[in-house]
């Protein structure tokens, strides 16, 4: 399967009658890491929720492989070949280790297999039997990780996939995120770990109230290091 | 007392157990997945009985053959109302799904009246079914015992198929959190129809199962359903485990209330409830939020 791209134009999403969105414009070319940086409420999460179809509210484009699918519901898009890993984990309380890995539907067969993802995140598989919600926050977020790896999805939404989480097993987060990268999945990341994002990501988009007020490429990231520190407010 | 009424009561009690569990179970599924209080449980239960009848007068199709398609045909009927009606009401307070399902129950009664009046149809007993077997202690006819035998078959089955199965975990997942199960690629919105479908198919298998023995009339229903409110009341909205386990055991004890004191035997299940609501709100089975 060809690795996705995305581009996202004037998108404007709404909860209810507030207005969260204002013309986002940003480009995730395929096979690159892109990522979301800026400060809370910015509209970062929303961004990823309105691409995966789950705001009902948006207008604008987003084209995945020039596909538009700005008018298309989550289990379309999914089917695509997106997967989206929420900032919240979304792990399912009603359903074990195994049944929250199993959930979402194939794409293609081009993912892992389970064994694969349990060598990859071994405390997993020790508690493949527990309800997915007694994991430890560590362990919920490799599950929530470990679940789209086995789809086949090539473009993956991460929503700060390091929040709250013990440095020893943030690496164990980012191991997995360069798996996906040196796959040559495309990615775009809503992080707000600077120093882990800045490791791997081609380009870093800042978003503002609804705006993206700039973009940093990779190569300009150091020489713009007190610009950055500003804009997160840092 | 004799031991031939003790027994009697309350294999009366357990037939009436497994439509309540029967009819509470299809309510269970439908208000979790979809939370919909579905007062219209009752009214399929009346078209899964008329089904059976009419295939049988209209179409001379016997009991065997009412028994497996009135209940699809109460279950499309379902889907179609589902995807036409129901739908609309997920995004609204629970209180218009009921409203809505208690018109869509008074239009569709009526229609039956209308059609059929409301005198009581015999659908008779298949005769591989009639006779009985003299137990010593009572005696026990063949079709109730088939009818306590596929309620517990179906009850057992729809929790198989809910808590071990792939179709199961989606429709587990997709009443948790149903706005992530679509991104996870799972067609939610057709899983509901399905579940609709499933859940008032459920009621119209009792419907069938109960024409032998309770005769078929428009108004079969009506009375049922405010019982097996209670009975969902008293297991906990959603759980699926005890609609099952309440349904039985209320029905028993509503037998054994008639053996004891039959004058309460119609009001014992609305007792428990309120002591239920008061003592434990979610339900026995229920999960406090």
């Amino acid at each position: 399967m060809a690795e996705l791209s995305l581009a996202i134009s004037d998108l404007h999403a709404y909860y209810g009658d507030s207005h969260i969105l204002h013309g986002v414009t940003l480009d995730v070319p395929a096979g690159e890491v892109v990522t979301i940086v800026g400060r809370n409420g910015a509209g970062k999460t929303t961004t990823l929720r309105s691409i995966m179809g789950m705001i009902e509210k948006r207008t604008g484009s987003i084209n995945i492989s020039g596909r538009n699918v700005i008018a298309s519901p989550p289990e379309k898009i999914a089917r695509l070949g997106v997967a989206y890993v929420p900032e919240e984990r979304g792990i399912y309380a009603t359903l074990d280790v195994t049944e929250n890995l199993l959930l979402p539907r194939k794409v293609n067969d081009s993912g892992m297999s389970i064994e694969d993802i349990y060598k990859l995140f071994p405390n997993l598989e020790m508690r493949k039997k527990s309800q997915g919600t007694k994991l430890s926050g560590g362990e919920q977020q490799m599950l929530a990780i470990g679940r789209v790896l086995r789809t086949g999805a090539s473009l993956f939404l991460l929503d700060e996939p390091t929040e709250g989480l013990a440095p020893v097993i943030v690496q164990q987060i980012g191991k997995a995120i360069e798996l996906m990268k040196s796959q040559g999945h495309t990615i775009l990341l809503v992080e707000q770990n600077f120093r882990f994002a800045a490791k791997i990501t081609d380009r870093h988009y800042v978003m503002e109230r609804g705006r993206i007020i700039d973009m940093i490429p990779r190569a300009e990231v150091e020489k713009r290091a007190s610009q950055i520190q500003q804009y997160l407010g840092i | 007392m004799s031991t031939q009424v003790l027994f009697g009561q309350l294999l009366v009690g357990l037939i009436n157990g497994s439509f309540y569990a029967l009819m509470a179970l299809g309510f269970a599924v439908i208000f979790g997945l979809l939370g919909i209080i579905n007062i219209a449980q009752g009214t399929f239960y009346m078209i899964g009985a008329f089904g059976g009848w009419m295939l049988l007068n209209y179409f001379g199709l016997g009991y065997w053959w009412g028994i497996v398609i009135a209940p699809i045909i109460a279950g499309i009927t379902g889907m179609a109302l589902e995807k036409t009606l129901i739908s609309r009401m997920y995004k609204l307070d629970h209180i218009y799904g009921l409203l809505l399902t208690y018109g869509l129950m008074m239009f569709i009664m009526g229609m039956f009246i209308y059609f059929f009046q409301t005198a009581p149809r015999p659908y008779p007993v298949p005769p591989e079914l009639s006779g009985g077997y003299n137990l010593g202690f009572m005696f026990l006819p063949k079709y109730r015992a088939w009818v306590v035998l596929v309620s517990v078959v179906f009850c057992f089955g729809t929790w198989y198929v809910i808590e071990r199965t792939p179709v199961g975990r989606n429709l587990r997942a997709a009443t948790e959190n149903p706005m992530l199960t679509r991104a996870f690629g799972i067609n939610v919105p057709a899983l509901l129809t399905f579940g609709f479908g499933v859940g008032v198919a459920l009621a119209g298998l009792a419907g069938v199962l109960a024409g032998p023995i309770t005769s078929v009339s428009p108004i079969m229903g009506g009375d049922l359903v405010i019982v097996v409110f209670a009975i969902v009341v008293v297991g906990g909205m959603q759980s699926i485990l005890g609609a099952v386990v309440t349904g039985l055991s209320l029905g028993l004890l509503e037998g054994l209330t008639k053996v004891l004191y039959a004058p309460a035997a119609n009001m014992v299940i609305f007792v428990i409830m309120f002591i239920v609501l008061l003592v434990k709100p979610a339900g026995l089975f229920g999960q406090e939020k």
